[in-house]
């Protein structure tokens, strides 16, 4: 025991520091499990633990996009969507064809994973090339874009194939045993949830792991070299593209991840479920959680969608809160003389930690 | 002839989105932000208009002037209390701030006004005009494009003849050379917004007068589409917003007309995505060149 714990401190803070997020999300989970197992969980609340693990996977995705990279995605529930749609239409679609309810929900996590990166990759490389106001707008209007095709969208099956059509679903020419599993504006509907808070857990594992992996590497450094400073990083011989493409498309195909879990936890699935509140309530969590903080994020992400099913009453000013906290958190922790005067004000009060700090030295 | 038609829908469409989108331009130029909640301020406007025509009973043009003042008083708050704290800060946090913003005005409104959607009466009474040919126009749209092209002129003068516009010009141009040539910065940047959201309330009301209902999110799309136009044209740039916003309306309402009414807003930022990359200053737009 000693042992683990002198090999622990000989790490440097930032592996411990990695080390303690998925503690965390490991005793998060059993002690779930344990509440879970004792009844001391309400209905309602059993029933938000899967969209919870979307969040907080939405929100580490957020992260890598807004913290790591430094530049804002408004369209993250379109990847969302894409993720949700992709996968749910597999699993619906190959549900005689893989018997196996486990194998099928795997396959459509690769599905939908992979569809979101790769719509994440075609819409980086236009999109990347601009800057910051422009990148944020154009990612927003790629949200919509996504959201208005998914709604007219209708896709079937029969024994010939997969049948796309936009319009109505006559102009599907559906064989006689075929079914209509994608239906324009009325989404996907008759979906069984396959989805469950074990899987959702292992999904936040990975991502964490993923992104945790992706910062502390040399590529992970060369994307927060760009967002220090891009022209710097430029002259250092980074290539600023690739390394956007990377981080982005990465981003996408985890939101394409969240975006299955969340779709296989629910019998129908619409496409105006991904709108643009979906992608600012994921904002809200990553500016909460400190914009750069995986740790943050994820705590905001299960806080947020908490709180408001506790508060049932606030219901109505639950996104009034969140305009004013957005805003509130925005200016605290970003504007400079803001920041100055907290500095000032740290000075005065006792110091407990900075003592430890000065001893270090 | 239909297709003239819908071409002056699209004009008279294209016309609102011009003022809205000279509200951007401005503020863009002088503050370096994209000032997100300017949509709303639209819908801010249309509900106040609606409320002093119907609750209190006032004539159209009294109606709209009141509007105007509610705007411009919360153009400037929003600018105080939200973005002066950041203007030091990165744009990724003003961005943020600014969509907070929106988010508020918002909820504010669904929360005050419900989400039922008002019908708007028409600020307008003029009567259409028939045109030899069966096409009708109808007042809004000759009130719509009349009076954006008054706004256009009157800008232009304002920002190329007085004291204000060539203080506001300084500022957009450096803001710390401009500081040091006595211009107060701050008011400037105030006065700014100030005309940008007294232009949204205007646009808010000649919006609701075409397309009648009026619920919280009715600015929301329209704002985005005008920034849209506004980079089109070229940011920062008045006849570029102009040429912009009357380009994206007519685009608009041709899709609508000839491919799909769900697609509409598909091509409108497709469009945006197609400007951006072939020629990212906009159509009138000068390019400004980096500094290291």
């Amino acid at each position: 025991m000693k042992n683990i714990v002198t090999k622990l401190k000989s790490f440097p803070r930032d592996t411990r520091r990695d080390l303690g997020n998925y503690l965390i999300v490991v005793a998060a989970f059993l002690l779930m499990q344990a509440a879970l197992g004792g009844g001391l969980i309400s209905n309602s609340m059993e029933g938000l633990l899967v969209p919870i693990c979307a969040y907080v996977v939405m929100a580490i995705s957020l992260t890598l996009t807004v913290g790591i990279l430094g530049e804002l995605s408004l369209g993250h529930g379109g990847f969302m969507s894409v993720g949700a749609f992709v996968g749910v239409f597999f699993s619906m679609a190959t549900q005689n064809s893989i018997p196996s309810d486990g194998m099928r929900l795997f396959l459509a996590f690769v599905a939908g994973t992979v569809a979101a990166g790769v719509v994440g990759l075609l819409i980086g490389i236009p999109v990347l090339r601009l800057r910051g106001d422009y990148l944020a707008i154009v990612t927003l209007a790629f949200g919509e874009i996504i959201k208005n095709v998914l709604n007219v969208l209708y896709v079937g099956v029969d024994a010939n194939g997969i049948h796309v059509a936009i319009s109505d679903e006559k102009a599907l020419h559906l064989a006689e045993d075929g079914r209509v599993i994608i239906a324009g504006a009325l989404g996907i509907s008759g979906g069984r949830k396959l989805a469950t808070f074990v899987i959702g857990f292992v999904l936040v594992l990975v991502a964490l792991f993923i992104v945790q992996n992706l910062v502390r590497s040399r590529a992970g450094r060369a994307i927060m070299s760009i967002r220090d400073n891009r022209i710097a990083a430029e002259a250092m011989g980074i290539n600023v593209t690739k390394y956007k493409l990377m981080a982005f498309s990465i981003s996408a195909a985890l939101a394409g991840a969240a975006g299955v879990l969340y779709g296989h936890n629910y019998s129908a699935l619409q496409a105006g479920k991904f709108n643009y509140n979906m992608s600012i309530q994921v904002l809200l969590f990553v500016v909460l959680g400190g914009m750069t903080s995986l740790r943050g994020a994820m705590i905001a992400a299960v806080v947020l969608t908490v709180l408001p099913e506790m508060l049932r009453g606030l219901e109505d000013y639950r996104m009034l809160i969140y305009a004013i906290v957005l805003i509130a958190v925005m200016i605290f922790n970003q504007s400079p003389q803001l920041i100055q005067w907290r500095a000032r004000m740290a000075e005065k009060l006792p110091k407990f930690g900075r003592k430890k700090e000065k001893e270090a030295k | 002839m239909d297709f003239i038609k819908y071409l002056i829908t699209g004009i008279s469409l294209g016309s609102v989105y011009a003022i809205i989108a000279l509200g951007y331009t401005m503020v863009y130029g002088i503050a370096k932000m994209l000032n997100f909640a300017h949509g709303d301020v639209i819908m801010v406007g249309g509900y106040m208009t609606f409320i002093f025509m119907n609750s209190l009973g006032m004539p159209a043009i009294l109606a709209v002037l009141g509007a105007m003042v509610v705007c411009t008083v919360l153009g400037i708050v929003i600018e105080r209390v939200a973005y002066k704290p950041l203007r030091e800060a990165s744009s990724l946090a003003v961005l943020i701030t600014a969509i907070g913003v929106s988010y508020l005005l918002q909820n504010l409104a669904l929360i005050i006004w419900g989400s039922t959607p008002k019908s708007f009466p028409s600020v307008v009474s003029i009567d259409p005009i028939v045109l030899p040919g069966g096409i009708t126009i109808s007042g809004e749209t000759i009130v719509t494009v009349v009076v954006s092209a008054l706004i256009m002129i009157g800008l232009t003068l304002f920002i190329n003849k007085s004291k204000l516009g060539h203080a506001m010009q300084a500022v957009a141009e450096d803001k710390g050379a401009a500081q040091l040539m006595g211009i107060n910065v701050n008011a400037t940047i105030s006065i700014t917004f100030a005309i940008g959201s007294a232009l949204a309330a205007v646009a808010g009301a000649l919006l609701c007068s075409s397309y009648p209902l009026l619920q919280p999110t009715t600015g929301a799309m329209p704002g985005i589409r005008a920034f849209v136009a506004a980079v089109f044209g070229g940011i920062g740039s008045i006849p570029g917003a102009m040429l912009g916003g009357v380009l994206l309306g007519i685009i608009e309402s041709l899709t609508k007309a000839y491919i799909s009414t769900e697609l509409s807003d598909a091509v409108v930022f497709a469009m945006l995505i197609v400007v951006l990359l072939v020629k990212p200053t906009g159509l009138l737009g000068k390019k400004i060149s980096e500094k290291v």
